[in-house]
């Protein structure tokens, strides 16, 4: 199986090597390499709170990290002035967890935002390009209803066709499907795999729903501690001999991630007179 | 003793590292607002939003301070025969103080309040980081036409404090309490220096509407963005610039009048 440095080719439209990242003294990522091909559709995968959303906000310049490289489409984001670095950044979408839509405006001026900020397009073409995206994320009929009018699933529908809006090269999709119901999760799984092919694009889902995001990943990277555990097609993943990749894949509640969080023995707490541990009971 | 010595430069620290990151933030707006030249209409809709919006509260207040002014006016001058020289009385008030200063703590009651809570809103439901993600800086594309927007907007606001407040002294004391109509408006025009009195006060609300402004989006901007950090941010904007406006109050007072 094919794991981190190894997998990159030429092709590759986001060079992640060495990545080291902390915030205060808790560390983020130790050492981490992935490659991200052109054209595919890259899932970054882990247990809550391993920085899968920090590495999409270092992909996007966002972050800086404290060694390590990240190149976007050959160009090492994190030396780009700023000016270089937005031009980046509109060859870049980004579908943020929450949807991130602005509130006071409608779906339709959501869409349009990008468009009007960074081009001199007549109102006109405008309107035909935003019900455009509209309409390929099924919602050209909700364009004038407000993000507060909208379901979850919607909201995040409406920031996918906000986030396709200036053509970009990589989508970058924080948590996708959670807490969506199964009907917007199927929607948002095909819409993603669609769209990516359709429109040529590059994705990078983060995300901890294994099956869905296994069910549309060309290749999946797997990250604990730090690290990159594993990385491979969904198949190949699923006939991996680590226990841990095991674990996470078939949500098992034991393993070398533990179902109890360390601590004295149960009979220590409840007969021995260590009493420290439960001192604030 | 160690201990709170330790906590005492721990604060003072933070305190100064915090008005360093304003600093810094401040002059990455102040560079955004050339840019606005192109788009009026932000600074407009902002100037609506802050100004507009804020109209009935100032006015209000104008008209009872103005009020109360010329009541205790009143009562002061007329045992030494002076009431003839309460429209001085209440204009001079008005004008240098308590018009540029009254507005500026009501404009941050009510727009400065609103500005933290809606930045600090936007940044906590991420759009602020959607923004920059779209290659949108929020600094100049939310911030600037804020800072420019209310920066106009309490002068305006104050001058209209200030008028209110006049036509509320003028009733009391000459409707209500009977001083000649024509002494109120004479002494007043003989007595008020524009280019002293008017301009200064101009002057001190144009300085209290850009440290108002300036406190209210720094705190929005650099909030704790959960809904505890933007309740936070916001009582901080309040308190914040209303001591700076009373600070700076005395200091400009003192260049001006002396």
């Amino acid at each position: 199986m094919a794991t981190g440095k190894g997998d990159r080719t030429n092709d590759c439209v986001v060079e992640i090597e060495n990545l080291h990242f902390s915030r205060g003294a808790r560390r983020i990522f130790a050492g981490v390499d992935i490659g991200i091909r052109r054209g595919e559709v890259a899932a970054i995968m882990g247990p809550s709170g391993t920085g899968k959303t920090t590495l999409l906000r270092l992909i996007g310049g966002q972050l800086r990290p404290d060694a390590g490289r990240i190149r976007v489409d050959g160009v090492d984001v994190h030396t780009l002035k700023r000016r270089a670095l937005y031009q980046l950044r509109k060859r870049m979408g980004m579908l943020f967890q929450s949807g991130a839509l602005f509130t006071h405006l409608s779906c339709f001026e959501n869409v349009a935002f990008p468009l009007r900020e960074h081009t001199r397009l007549s109102q006109a073409l405008i309107r035909h390009l935003v019900l455009i995206k509209l309409e390929a994320v099924g919602l050209r009929g909700a364009h004038a209803l407000y993000p507060d009018e909208l379901s979850g699933g919607m909201a995040r529908r409406v920031a996918l066709a906000r986030a396709l809006a200036l053509d970009p090269m990589i989508v970058m999709y924080d948590e996708p499907f959670s807490g969506q119901d199964p009907i917007s999760m199927g929607i948002l799984v095909r819409l993603i795999r669609l769209l990516n092919d359709a429109l040529g694009l590059t994705s990078i889902i983060v995300s901890h729903d294994v099956v869905e995001t296994a069910e549309i990943a060309d290749r999946v990277h797997v990250i604990s501690a730090g690290k990159v555990v594993e990385s491979g097609s969904p198949q190949a993943l699923r006939a991996s001999s680590s226990e841990w990749v095991q674990q996470f894949l078939n949500a098992l509640p034991d393993g070398p991630v533990p179902f109890h969080y360390p601590g004295p023995s149960l009979e220590e707490d409840l007969l021995g007179n260590s009493g420290a541990g439960v001192s604030g009971l | 003793m160690i201990e709170w010595l330790r906590l005492f430069g721990e604060q003072t620290l933070a305190a100064i590292a915090r008005l360093g990151r304003g600093h810094m933030f401040l002059l990455r707006v102040l560079f955004g607002l050339p840019g606005l030249l192109r788009r009026p209409g932000l600074v407009i809709s902002q100037i609506y939003a802050t100004g507009v919006l804020s109209l009935l509260i100032i006015a209000v207040s104008g008209l009872f301070v103005g009020m109360v002014l010329g009541l205790q006016g009143y009562n002061t001058l007329v045992s030494f025969g002076a009431e003839q020289s309460l429209g001085v009385l209440v204009a001079l008030s008005l004008t240098r103080e308590l018009g540029p200063v009254v507005s500026a703590l009501l404009f941050s009651g009510r727009a400065g309040s609103a500005l933290t809570a809606e930045i600090g809103l936007m940044k906590a439901t991420e759009q602020l980081s959607g923004m920059e993600m779209m290659a949108v800086d929020p600094e100049r594309r939310v911030v600037a036409p804020r800072l420019l927007g209310g920066m106009i907007a309490l002068p305006l606001l104050a001058a209209i404090f200030t008028l209110v407040g006049v036509f509320g002294g003028y009733f009391v004391g000459t409707v209500l309490l009977g001083v000649d109509s024509g002494a109120f408006w004479s002494q007043m025009q003989t007595q008020v220096s524009f280019t002293e009195d008017v301009v200064n006060g101009v002057i001190k609300s144009l300085v209290f509407g850009f440290v108002v402004t300036w406190t209210a989006v720094f705190e929005g901007f650099d909030c704790t963005p959960t809904s505890e950090g933007v309740s936070r941010a916001t009582t901080r904007t309040v308190v914040h610039s209303s001591l700076a406006v009373l600070g700076l109050d005395f200091i400009l007072t003192a260049l001006m009048f002396d």
